[in-house]
């Protein structure tokens, strides 16, 4: 491995440290009767109001539309991610200390089917709130599901939900971005190289 | 050719309307074309400043936004509140006790906001309550009453509750001389028995009151009060009239005297002489009400003040005498003049504390009344406003060089100069104007935007509502030369007095709920889980929840006819406002309104059997009509358990 791709990967490891210091996404409501919102940020190892109380509000209001309570407590998910995490960085900076390329597409790939996987863990989770509805709920609108978008803006009722990667799941992704560079830039030098040799 | 008369007139009307129109724009002639424009506040915007207007007679205080009038709130203080539950509940009882016992009624008269280095703070408003003597003060971050202390030896508390420059102090005086202690005395032997008293009460740091000294001044009825501030700091102020210590028909027989007194206490020297031990301990019983760490109010039955006389205290009072039965006493911004509104007086005299000092120190006295050196007139005159309208009563100052008085008789307000003793405008003011506000205007920096006359009579300036009819406020331009009226606004109750200051002071200070886990009440429900009903003899205890859409329990059995069911809810909301509130068929008491995160307890008291509902009085959620429960009340001795549900 390059000098340069070694400091690459030791600097996408460090951003990585930024996932445990701010929010990885960010769910924004908006209605007449919020003027100020409320807001949800998705942590590596919580779920909290963007205000003191706005988790708790949330729920409140969600209980009208027979969505189950969110409680961060019980998405084990949150355990499992800071521990994931935590190992990506120590593995990035071994490869980044060893230089093996072996061991630097092997972070790559386990970086991404992370990613891809937390991502997709995160759509089912988002599509099973809005739509596995208590039958009992005080307000029922027939075809209605309540599931935020990924990224973007939806109208969920009076609520206009907002859903954007917030600083910590940016740094990730421009983490996972950068290794991959430096992976796709290797393995052509390797190749290069073996040509060259060969 | 009387046809033609009219015709004519109606050309001659039409001609006068079209050239109205033509040169202003449609307003009237004499108006004030801009006065809306001044006034407009769009919707969905800020008033500039908060307007704090005693209620009077209702005993409460009113709160409105300035320039608009818009009446943002009432504060209950001296009188129970079925509102919102204030002295009714169990919580919020002990506010309204006093060594009488409980009284649910009060006059409310002069709000006086705190003041550090002479200039408003936005930390407390204090009020007085003149039937029965007490001080509140009111928390400016939630709007709230937190404490209300009783003033002993004294009736009428009238000149009061106005602070020192630093808040060190809040007043209180006595309108109405009484025995002093209370003694069973004729009330012809005026003379010899009754007193007067001027009582300090000290503010500490965190806001609690407590009532430092009493000075006890001849028999004659106290009527204002201002501080000094700046170089005046450390003296007080304080109107009297009836110096002919008459007790029956005080209308003329308190007349008579040419002059009367402003009684000038160094409240300073008053310290050092309570410190030296001169003043004497009275057995004064009073009640002290707070809201302790936990949100309840609790009574304090306190005995004991020190009372010190101007005799055993030299150098303490002096009196200024000051012409015909004086009224407001008002220090300027600079501290050096003090202006009194002599409300039979034909001048308005202006006392200069520079003299006042020289006086004091050449001892140019006209006599003495009980140790109280008088003054003479002449040496501490800094000069007469003459011309004054008739009746002034009180005076504020803009900051800019002028000052503005309230004129009842004549009912205006009349502007004149700090320099030249000059009247320079005047505004007419409808009707009867008591008091008059200018925000800031009775200390070092006033902010002179306004001045707000604050009328006791109204008589056809609204749509007349049978024989009681509004009081009301008027807000009239000071910006520039000319006094210009801009807006009439009907108030809450008598507005006496009334202090203003600019919303960003305490606008980002206030307090949106209460957090659940700092609730401290013992009897709280901080969860659904805790929701319980229990028995101890025939008192039964609900301890219930609040929130969108429920209560917990709502399905309540086993209560019995005779019982006390003492409700104690919780609302678990912490969403800011989402207040809940409670009611029962019959309820002898009142509702109950919850903020976020607090607790607070009704008593009901089942007289007959049968399944009641109970449910939710303030307007939540889309589900607020389905917020209801249910108590079933059995015959007394009847064999049916307590039971309730939970979720
Ligand atoms: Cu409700």
């Amino acid at each position: 491995m390059l000098r340069s791709s070694r400091v690459l990967i030791a600097t996408a490891s460090i951003l990585l440290g930024l996932v445990f210091m701010f929010p990885l996404w960010r769910i924004e409501l908006q209605a007449p009767q919020y003027p100020e919102g409320l807001g949800l940020l998705i942590k590596v190892s919580d779920i909290t109001g963007v205000k003191p109380h706005d988790l708790q509000n949330i729920n409140g209001l969600n209980h009208y539309i027979g969505m189950k309570t969110i409680e961060p407590d019980s998405i084990p998910e949150l355990r499992f991610m800071p521990v994931f995490v935590a190992v990506m960085i120590a593995a990035g900076l071994l490869v980044a200390a060893t230089g093996n390329r072996v061991l630097l597409y092997l972070w790559v790939g386990v970086f991404l089917i992370g990613s891809v996987a937390g991502l997709v863990d995160f759509w089912l989770w988002s599509y099973d709130y809005g739509h596995n509805l208590d039958p009992t709920a005080a307000i029922k609108v027939p075809g209605m599901t309540y599931q935020p978008p990924l990224i973007g803006s939806k109208q969920l009722l009076n609520f206009v939900a907002t859903s954007w990667p917030a600083l910590g799941g940016l740094a990730a992704m421009v983490s996972v971005g950068i290794g991959s560079l430096v992976a796709i830039g290797e393995w052509r030098r390797a190749r290069k190289g073996a040509e060259a040799t060969g | 050719m009387i046809r033609t008369t009219k015709f004519a007139m109606g050309l001659a009307a039409g001609v006068v309307t079209l050239l109205v129109a033509g040169c202003g724009g449609g307003t009237p002639i004499g108006g004030n074309g801009d006065a809306a424009s001044a006034v407009y506040v769009a919707p969905g915007e800020y008033d500039e400043f908060y307007f704090f207007t005693s209620g009077g007679f209702s005993g409460q205080l009113g709160v409105y936004g300035l320039p608009s009038g818009r009446l943002l709130k009432q504060v209950p203080i001296f009188s129970q509140w079925a509102e919102n539950g204030w002295g009714y509940s169990e919580e919020t009882k002990a506010m309204l006790e006093t060594s009488y016992g409980f009284v649910p009624w009060g006059d409310s008269h002069h709000p006086e906001l705190s003041q550090t280095d002479g200039v408003i703070d936005g930390r407390w408003l204090f009020i007085n309550e003149n039937n029965t003597p007490r001080i509140a003060r009111i928390d400016l971050t939630t709007f709230e009453t937190v404490e209300i202390i009783e003033i002993p030896n004294s009736a009428g508390n009238h000149a009061s509750p106005f602070v020192t420059q630093n808040t060190e102090y809040t007043v209180a005086a006595t309108r109405f001389s009484v025995p002093t202690p209370q003694a069973d005395v004729p009330i012809d032997s005026y003379k010899e028995n009754f007193s007067g008293m001027l009582s300090f009460v000290k503010v500490a740091d965190n806001g609690r009151m407590n009532i430092a000294f009493q000075i006890l001044v001849p028999g004659y009825n106290y009527d204002l009060s201002h501080s000094g501030k700046g170089p005046s700091h450390g003296w007080s102020f304080f109107t009297s009239y009836n110096s002919e210590q008459a007790n029956t028909l005080l209308e003329v027989n308190a007349s008579q005297n040419d002059k009367d007194y402003i009684a000038a206490v160094n409240w300073m020297r008053a310290e050092e002489c309570v410190a030296n031990g001169q003043g004497e301990r009275w057995a004064s019983n009073y009640v002290h009400n707070y809201f302790d760490d936990r949100h309840i109010a609790v009574s304090d039955m306190e005995n004991g003040t020190t009372v010190i006389t101007p005799a055993t205290c030299s150098d303490m009072v002096y009196y200024l005498p000051t012409p015909k039965s004086p009224h407001g006493v008002d220090v300027d911004p600079s501290g050096l003049l003090i202006a009194a509104g002599g409300k039979l007086a034909a001048v308005i005299p202006v006392h200069s504390f520079t003299k006042m000092i020289q006086a004091i120190e050449n001892e140019d006295f006209i006599g003495e009344v009980e140790g109280i050196p008088i003054l003479r007139y002449e040496s501490i005159i800094a000069g007469e406003v003459k011309n004054p309208g008739l009746g002034p009563l009180h005076t504020e100052f803009d900051g800019k060089g002028y000052a503005y008085t309230s004129a009842f008789i004549s009912s205006e307000i009349v502007k004149w100069s700090l320099e030249t003793f000059e009247v320079v405008d005047r505004i007419d003011a409808y009707y009867s104007i008591g008091h008059l506000s200018i925000p800031g205007g009775d200390t070092r920096e006033p902010w002179g935007k306004w001045v707000i006359a604050l009328n006791k009579t109204t008589k056809d300036r609204y749509l007349p509502t049978g024989p009681e009819l509004a009081h009301s406020a008027q807000l009239i331009d000071i910006s520039g030369d000319k006094m210009r009226l801009l807006l009439d606004f009907p108030t809450v109750g008598e507005p006496h007095y009334a202090q203003g200051l600019p919303a960003s002071l305490i606008k980002d200070k206030q307090v949106r709920i209460y957090p659940l886990d700092e609730n401290d009440h013992p009897l709280a429900t901080k969860t659904e889980a805790e929701a319980r009903v229990e028995r101890e003899g025939r008192n039964v205890h609900v301890y219930m929840t609040t929130i969108r859409t429920h209560f917990v329990p709502d399905n309540i059995e086993g209560v019995q006819v005779g019982d006390s069911v003492f409700f104690h809810v919780t609302n678990l909301e912490q969403d800011w406002d989402v207040p809940h509130g409670f009611a029962i068929t019959g309820a002898n008491t009142s509702e109950l309104l919850l903020m976020p995160g607090e607790t607070r307890t009704i008593v009901w008291l089942p007289t007959r059997i049968g399944v009641y509902p109970f449910y939710c009085t303030d307007f939540c959620s889309a589900l607020h009509q389905e917020m209801q429960g249910y108590v079933r009340v059995s015959p007394r001795g009847s064999s049916v358990p307590i039971s309730f549900n939970t979720p």
